[in-house]
């Protein structure tokens, strides 16, 4: 293989892409060893297996993901602004809208809300850890080098560039025989092996480490939605893991699943995928759903309405989820009784969700809200969201699928839910949730600009593509014509004011980290649940002693008969474990093989295999049992946050 | 739960951690169940595509399914055996009932290989046509879990010879345990929908 | 604990014995006997079912002191989703031409 078959040659775009990426890893490097952090990165972050550590890691790398799709969009939407741009050519269009949606679903969206559940959820439940901390660590790595290796595509190799879908035969080794598409699959391969293991490792933490007193209908919402999201993540994961499976297979060893030759069924693809595909869609929402609950309770200072059946809607909505798949390619030509069944399973979804929205709602229903920045982006949510979904059931209707379908009208119809539910949802989190991971709030007033910059943007953006979608502007076409011509324009205007919004989101956690005033109590907002009974910053523990939990608002309760959760009598030496650098090094070498895989070198593959092997006999053989933090060290550490 | 309640459970469920390791290895099982459910639904849907290549009723040979079938059900049983003597106390009788495990888990593999080398020289391959690349990655994947479970059971055939039983080694083999037995379970259906389907039909 | 393990495994010899009567029936179902096709793949599979239940129960402890409601409730469901994923496939793939 030549050099130049290696690298990707010919684009300005993209050597500026690889100027960059030299320049921002030569500063991180210098800066590293100038101020000689190499070993604090080593210790404090890179062998970490705490959990909100973790998150931080996760909320960072989702921060730098939605900064890397979102330049895709904006490319994307100057390409389309005026008829005949020559921007970007119809192969850089193809490899950017790929990238664009299989970024933001699975190292934007995925990784920003495990994130949260990461911080939030042992915290919520008053545990000191995940149930396996070690395995934690790992589905981060893996996560996070299955991102590096699908962001190294577009330098090395080529990026993959039949749609975040890629649906066979485009996508099978015939038609697409670059690298790219096993960028794609093995990318997402690797990180979809450490969402599995979160999934499991959420469940677990929530059925068997919950404080004394806390029943499954006392868990904090939040919890709830994390714990069905585990549920749908365990039961669908696997799916895609066979699916990708397959189709790497297919690729690389000439097998005939979804290949046009030898009998394969392409289509088969297209149903795998969206078995696992429609899942997933619940699985980045119902975690927003979650967060939009607590912040609307917690300020709305009122208990959330209708919390059983909130509850029994999740579980509804999950079960739903894995009925409906077959929506997604209404056109494959099935005939009217198949489509009918799934057309019918598609709606009924509606029905739990319209329940939530009313009982969002009447949980505000006369009550005093405080406009804070999180409490904005809920309730934004609520109508942008109810926009989406009704357009939704307007899909869902097969015949009028007909036309819909692969048009702008469905473009917009899904970033209406999925930037409105998920993306606010992880910003309202953010921001809610700020104050306790990092020890201060977020700037209100910048913080509001970013609001309404990104809000009114989103609008201006999305809503005009319903219009252009029944104007028959299909989508992932790059050239619009003159009939498409005054709303692209005011479409893409709103696309900028979004990345404007999102960059002063993110100057504002540089101005915060500057100016805002650190907090002095754990309890930021005035909350409801127990994360806010911790000290701020949260003790390596979390909980010096674990409280009892009598309802679901457990620390509003407590407030209200002047309990605390710390009574110094009580404390006991905490057992905790020990950091360790072997996820990080695993993940490295599954790193190693899969991007030797992605160019089919195959003895360098099965030498990393064969590194991955050797590292999970190392952690078969280490009887590690992690350390003891003494009392006395608690008493220590409490008396100085608490202030006593 | 009071002590005398904690004490009458057995040794792998006694610490909290050893709780937890078996809570979620019963939910990756779940995790599994899907996995193999999505290749079974690859296998059932391209079932039949065989394009040029032989039909798989004309090599389907019922003696070796057969004989594996019993192998694979005999060390299950004996896997089973192991964990009962573990539970006894009984290290030589679990090391011997394992061995004899280790030892049918090879036998299985032995003849899964030869089954699929005897296949490669009737031409039919994973290259073959949908059917057969299915029936490879379908049999095949339960053949790599197989040999995953006997490094596995190596691995801890050495760490219970240094250590004897604990409640961290027995946590270790009960939950080896389940996954020995569960490969059985998806052997079940891939005898009844695979071979004796594809010598039915 | 003595309680709870005997030296002789009643449990597990009963689920072996009764697996191995089971797959020769099926065996016999499937290749000696003249059944309609549609009957001899109704039988095995629910003889497949059957043994696959003594394995989760007799072998497995499924059911068992101490563990809670977990495992049996995620094998369930881990059931379904089975049901689910083959037959909603070969009814999709159908293309609704049965």
């Amino acid at each position: 293989m030549q050099l130049d078959e290696f690298f990707v040659t010919g684009e300005p775009l993209i050597y500026a892409g690889m100027v960059a990426i030299t320049l921002v890893t030569g500063a991180i490097i210098f800066l590293l060893t100038y101020f000689k952090k190499w070993k604090w990165l080593w210790r404090e972050w890179l062998t970490t297996v705490d959990h909100k550590k973790i998150g931080i890691m996760y909320i960072l790398s989702a921060l730098a993901m939605l900064f890397r799709a979102g330049t895709d969009a904006l490319m994307m939407r100057t390409q389309l602004a005026f008829p005949d741009m020559n921007f970007l050519n119809a192969q850089h269009y193809n490899e950017i809208f790929t990238t664009h949606g299989t970024i933001m679903i699975f190292f934007m969206a995925m990784p920003f809300l495990i994130g949260l559940m990461n911080i939030v959820v042992p915290l919520q439940i008053g545990a000191r850890d995940f149930a396996f901390p070690y395995v934690n660590a790992l589905s981060f790595w893996s996560f996070f080098f299955g991102a590096m290796l699908f962001n190294v595509s577009f330098v090395i190799g080529g990026a993959p560039d039949a749609g975040w879908t890629s649906y066979t035969p485009l996508a099978g080794d015939v038609m697409s025989p670059d690298p790219g598409q096993n960028f794609y699959l093995l990318a997402l391969q690797l990180s979809g092996i450490g969402t599995l293991a979160t999934g499991i490792n959420l469940m677990v933490t929530i059925l068997k480490m919950r404080a004394p007193g806390m029943t499954m209908f006392k868990m904090p919402i939040f919890t709830w939605s994390t714990f069905i999201t585990s549920f749908i993540i365990v039961f669908a994961f696997p799916i895609l893991t066979v699916a990708l499976a397959l189709m790497t297979i297919d690729r690389i060893f000439g097998s005939h699943f979804f290949t046009l030759a030898g009998e394969g069924l392409p289509m088969m693809w297209a149903n795998l995928f969206w078995m696992w595909g429609h899942p997933e869609v619940y699985i980045v929402i119902l975690p927003a759903f979650g967060i939009f609950s607590e912040v609307i309770a917690t300020f709305a200072k009122k208990q959330l309405f209708g919390y059983t059946v909130m509850v029994w809607s999740i579980i509804i909505i999950a079960g739903l989820s894995f009925l409906v798949w077959v929506h997604h390619f209404f056109t494959m030509g099935a005939g009217a009784f198949v489509n009918s069944i799934f057309s019918v399973t598609t709606m009924a979804i509606a029905v739990p969700t319209g329940v939530k929205i009313f009982n969002w709602l009447a949980t505000l229903y006369k009550s005093r809200i405080r406009t804070t920045t999180a409490m904005m982006w809920a309730l934004a949510f609520i109508p942008s969201f109810t926009i989406g979904g009704i357009t939704g059931v307007m899909l869902g209707m097969a015949a009028a699928d007909y036309q819909f379908h692969n048009s702008y009208f469905l473009i917009a119809h899904f970033h209406y839910v999925l930037i409105a539910g998920t993306v606010f949802g992880c910003f309202a989190g953010l921001v809610y949730w700020y104050p306790k991971m990092f020890g201060h709030k977020l700037n209100e007033r910048i913080g509001k600009w970013s609001f309404w910059l990104f809000v009114i943007g989103f609008h201006i953006t999305f809503l005009p593509q319903y219009f252009l979608g029944l104007d028959g502007m299909p989508r992932r076409v790059f050239h619009i014509v003159p009939e498409w011509l005054p709303l692209n324009p005011i479409s893409t205007v709103g696309a900028f004011s979004m990345g404007l919004g999102f960059a002063v989101f993110v100057y504002n956690i540089y101005y915060s980290y500057r100016h805002s005033e650190r907090e002095q109590t754990g309890d930021s907002w005035d909350g409801r649940t127990l994360e806010w009974a911790t000290p701020t910053p949260v003790p390596e523990y979390n909980f010096a002693v674990v409280p009892h939990v009598t309802s679901h608002d457990a620390y509003w309760n407590m407030k209200q008969k002047g309990e605390t959760v710390y009574d110094e009598s009580k404390v006991e030496p905490i057992h905790m474990p020990n950091s360790t650098g072997q996820p990080f090094i695993m993940s490295a070498i599954m790193f190693f093989a899969c991007f030797a895989l992605v160019f089919e070198w195959i003895w360098l593959a099965v030498a990393g295999l064969i590194g991955t092997i050797v590292m999970m006999i190392i952690r078969s053989f280490d009887y590690n049992k992690g350390h003891h933090i003494d009392a006395d060290e608690i008493k220590r550490t409490e008396r100085s946050a608490r202030g006593l | 739960m009071n002590a005398s309640e904690e004490n009458s459970k057995p040794l792998e469920y006694q610490t909290e951690q050893g709780q937890m390791n078996i809570v979620g290895f019963w939910i990756f099982l779940a995790a599994e169940m899907a996995l193999f459910g999505t290749l079974f639904a690859t296998y059932a849907v391209l079932f039949g595509r065989t394009a040029d290549s032989p039909a798989p009723g004309e090599l389907f040979e019922p003696g070796i399914a057969i004989v594996m079938t019993l192998i694979l059900l005999t060390s299950s049983f004996t896997g089973g055996l192991a964990i009962n003597d573990m539970r006894r106390g009984s290290v030589k009788g679990m090391m011997t009932w394992l061995l004899i495990t280790l030892a049918l888990g090879l036998t299985f593999l032995g003849f899964e290989i030869y089954e699929f080398y005897h296949y490669a020289t009737e031409g039919a391959t994973l290259q073959s046509s949908a059917y057969w690349s299915a029936f490879f990655v379908l049999t095949g994947t339960h053949g790599l879990h197989v040999t995953f479970g006997i490094g596995w059971l190596i691995l801890l055939l050495i760490q219970l010879a240094k250590r004897g039983i604990t409640s961290v080694t027995s946590n270790k083999l009960f939950i080896f345990g389940l996954y020995w037995h569960y490969l059985d379970v998806i052997w079940i259906f891939i005898f009844t929908g695979v071979y004796l389907l594809g010598m039915v039909i | 604990m003595e309680k709870q393990s005997k030296k002789l495994p009643i449990k597990h010899i009963i689920g072996y014995v009764t697996s191995v009567i089971l797959t020769f029936v099926a065996i016999w179902a499937a290749l000696g006997s003249n059944l309609p096709v549609m009957w001899i793949i109704i039988s095995i599979f629910l003889l497949a079912i059957i043994q696959a239940a003594i394995q989760l129960f007799l072998f497995m402890h499924l059911i068992e002191r101490g563990m809670g409601n977990a495992p049996w409730n995620m094998m369930f469901h881990g059931t379904i989703i089975f049901a689910i994923l083959i037959a909603g496939s070969l009814f999709t793939m159908s293309f609704g031409f049965m």
